[in-house]
């Protein structure tokens, strides 16, 4: 069990909730997640760690309430708790002083990317931000990653906030003005993160992304999150989430991450609060 | 020297259990019980004792059984085995009690398994608290499977303060997420741990040994005398074909954690799982045929195993194996899946294996099996399950100085007794062996309880 300390909406259908969890605030590092069950029949949900404070015994999750379960919590007041919490998981990002290192997050991704940029930046790297989103509602965490960044460019779909465009724009701009980067981490949804890592990787940035396949236990039991890395099936909650960009078999996450909603859509046609995906 | 025939346990219609989560054996009566329990010869060097792997004192059960001091009975098993509700149910009996059993030579052995059923059952959650007075120290469980619970049990009966830390938020381990309800009711796991509970083990679910907390930390800010590791074998294994990654493909594993531990068959689940009309299996052993015959009970039209030795190589229970037959499972022996087809969604959609023959032994002593030039067949295939055994998970050794690991990756121990390379911590189970049966795991649990009893000083052996 975990009680909520805080819940407050920074986006429509994004929301920050932080729970009590002292041995997690303790050991969590960059890039590693918990496993959630919101309620006592509920599923197992993976969420990223989007801050933490090891001296309050606190961490952050941040949502967005697309399915049924980030609903429910979406809707649980200060004082309810959380049926588990289990955690961390994963591999922490490696983080290196390595120079000049480019943070590139979309949509709700800018969350787990808060907690990387914030650790490359305290390795003593210039950190450079692009974030991107539909639309500027959909941008989150704006004053944290300004805070953390020393440059942040902001590219939405329909020119409501920063740039008209994709971040991979930005980026285009920023490599022709001469810019050169040692490293790039890329998260955000997969189909951005496939693109935007062709676009890095082509300009010869080494480029980590943090994936999110479907899982269950998040300890290595199931298989559940297996993806293809360099040729080789990898578990992704215990090998990862974090993996090189170049190396990922993007075609078989997108195969499989759809896979249940394709089966939904079969049995059903209802689709009440899938628009955000 | 009469020896009547063995009294069998009743099951259920084939027919009509196939399409159920309801147990198959529903046990025996009491009279049934008596009846099996009297033909026990009460040999006086008892061959059964040696095949058990936690030397349950099975003539002296069997006597007061037959005598119907039921409660007597149940405190002997107990004596040594803290999950007899479980071993009744999934221990391989013909390899071990039984089959060293003198009555076999001539007959049946005694139905040692049954029996051990039918005194837990009956006695179930009918017990006063059984707290021992401590002896001033703590251990840490890693890891809630039939390993830790018997270490666990174990301790704790000697007055041992036991906390066990599970990862999920189940108690049980594979005994919750692996083993389907129709061979062993979660009720009865519950049952068993409800009485560790009382004996006073403190259990920890949504904690897992190396990431929440780290076995230093455990030990020096904790305060923890010794730590048992028994995190089981962890990662599947996937066969390098074409199309492993399409949807519709699970491990065992996660099949069916998501039908026993998170109830995914139960109408309205908020888990889902692709329910598929032709299932087939890849893989020949217990978790195999729990896979085959749970695809059955989802509604599939028909459910197929693919092995690619023959009926005699496989690993899985012959009991296990004829209830499959029973339950109309098909067997493709000889065969080996070679690649997944696909629909346009990504779905699998057809399994193409190819015909087997076995050729010469391996190391392993058993024919190896060859593929069969030109003899490639399809069959429908809209949920494919591979069983095919496990690897060592690496969390608990990568985040662990000094705990030495063999090339698969398995906890290396140094002695029998579960001690490892590292002082104060031990291990058992599959993180030791790679993927074995619940009796062993529970040996190995209780082999280390003994070392650990040893080396804290309170008088074991």
């Amino acid at each position: 069990m975990a009680e909520i300390l805080q819940i407050s909406n920074l986006s429509e259908h994004i929301y920050r909730v932080r729970l009590v969890a002292p041995r997690i605030a303790k050991r969590r590092k960059a890039g590693q997640f918990v496993i959630v069950r919101v309620t006592p029949d509920g599923e197992r949900i993976p969420l990223t760690i989007a801050n933490a404070s090891a001296e309050e015994g606190w961490i952050e999750l941040i949502i967005q309430a697309v399915g049924e379960s980030t609903r429910v919590l979406r809707d649980m007041q200060v004082g309810d708790h959380l049926e588990d919490l289990a955690g961390p998981l994963g591999r922490a990002t490696k983080v290196e002083k390595v120079g000049r290192v480019l943070c590139i997050g979309g949509g709700v991704g800018i969350a787990p990317l808060r907690p990387i940029a914030e650790a490359f930046k305290a390795a003593g790297n210039h950190v450079t931000t692009i974030l991107g989103a539909r639309t500027s509602d959909l941008i989150i965490l704006r004053d944290d990653m300004d805070q953390i960044s020393d440059e942040l460019y902001i590219a939405t779909d329909d020119g409501s906030a920063g740039e008209k465009g994709f971040p991979t724009d930005i980026f285009a701009r920023l490599l022709d003005t001469g810019n050169t980067y040692d490293e790039a981490v890329v998260v955000g949804p997969p189909v951005m993160m496939k693109f935007t890592s062709l676009k890095t990787l082509d300009a010869g940035v080494p480029t980590m992304c943090s994936l999110n396949p479907i899982m269950i236990d998040g300890t290595g039991m199931c298989g559940g999150c297996r993806v293809t890395v360099a040729g080789e099936p990898r578990f992704a909650c215990v090998d990862g989430p974090e993996f090189d960009a170049a190396s990922v078999e993007w075609d078989d996450l997108l195969n499989r991450l759809s896979g249940y909603d394709k089966i939904a859509e079969r049995n059903h046609t209802c689709r009440i609060g899938t628009d955000e995906k | 020297m009469k020896n009547s025939p063995r009294i069998p346990m009743p099951e259920r219609n084939p027919r009509e259990r196939a399409r159920t989560f309801d147990e198959v054996k529903k046990g025996y009566t009491e009279e049934e019980a008596v009846g099996e329990a009297k033909r026990c010869l009460q040999c006086k060097k008892p061959l059964c004792m040696k095949g058990c792997p936690v030397s349950i004192d099975i003539p002296a059960f069997i006597k007061e059984l037959s005598e119907r001091n039921f409660e007597r009975a149940h405190d002997i098993i107990k004596n040594t085995n803290s999950l007899p509700g479980v071993c009744g149910r999934v221990c391989p009996q013909e390899e071990q009690c039984e089959s060293l059993c003198i009555l076999g030579h001539k007959g049946d052995p005694i139905a040692v398994g049954n029996l051990e059923r039918y005194v837990s059952d009956r006695n179930m959650g009918g017990h006063e608290d059984t707290k021992m007075p401590s002896v001033g120290r703590k251990v840490a469980i890693a890891g809630s499977g039939p390993a830790g619970l018997a270490c666990a049990g174990y301790l704790a009966k000697r007055g041992v303060a036991v906390t066990v830390f599970e990862a999920l938020h189940e108690i049980g381990g594979v005994l919750i997420y692996g083993i389907p309800e129709f061979r062993l009711p979660n009720a009865v796991v519950q049952a068993e741990i409800d009485e560790l509970k009382r004996m006073g083990v403190v259990f920890e679910t949504n904690f897992i040994v190396g990431k929440t907390a780290s076995i230093s930390e455990l030990l020096d800010e904790d305060g923890f005398d010794a730590i048992f590791v028994g995190a089981g074998a962890g990662f599947p294994r996937f066969p390098d074909i074409p199309g492993i990654n399409a949807n519709g493909v699970y491990s065992a594993n996660e099949y069916l954690t998501r039908v026993n531990l998170m109830q995914a068959w139960k109408e309205g689940s908020k888990t889902p799982v692709l329910k598929g009309q032709h299932v087939v299996v890849m893989g020949g052993g217990n978790v195999a045929m729990d896979a085959v015959r749970t695809g059955f009970r989802l509604g599939a039209q028909d459910a197929t195993i693919v092995y690619r030795r023959t009926e005699h190589e496989m690993p899985a229970r012959v009991e296990e194996i004829h209830h499959a037959r029973e339950e109309g499972v098909d067997f493709e022996l000889l065969a080996n899946p070679l690649e997944l087809l696909l629909d346009d969604e990504g779905f699998v959609k057809e399994v193409r294996c190819i015909k087997m023959r076995l050729g010469e032994a391996d190391a392993s002593g058993r024919r190896r099996p060859e593929p069969v030039e030109g003899s490639e067949f399809t069959l429908p295939c809209d949920v494919f399950i591979v069983a095919i055994g496990t690897k060592a998970n690496p969390i608990v050794s990568r985040s662990t100085k000094g705990l030495e690991t063999n090339k698969k990756g398995n906890v290396t121990i140094i002695d029998d007794w579960g001690r490892t390379t590292r002082d104060k911590v031990y291990a058992g189970g599959d993180i030791v062996t790679g993927a074995a049966t619940v009796i062993l795991a529970m040996g190995a649990g209780k082999d280390a309880a003994k070392a650990i009893l040893h080396d804290l000083g309170l008088n074991e052996d």
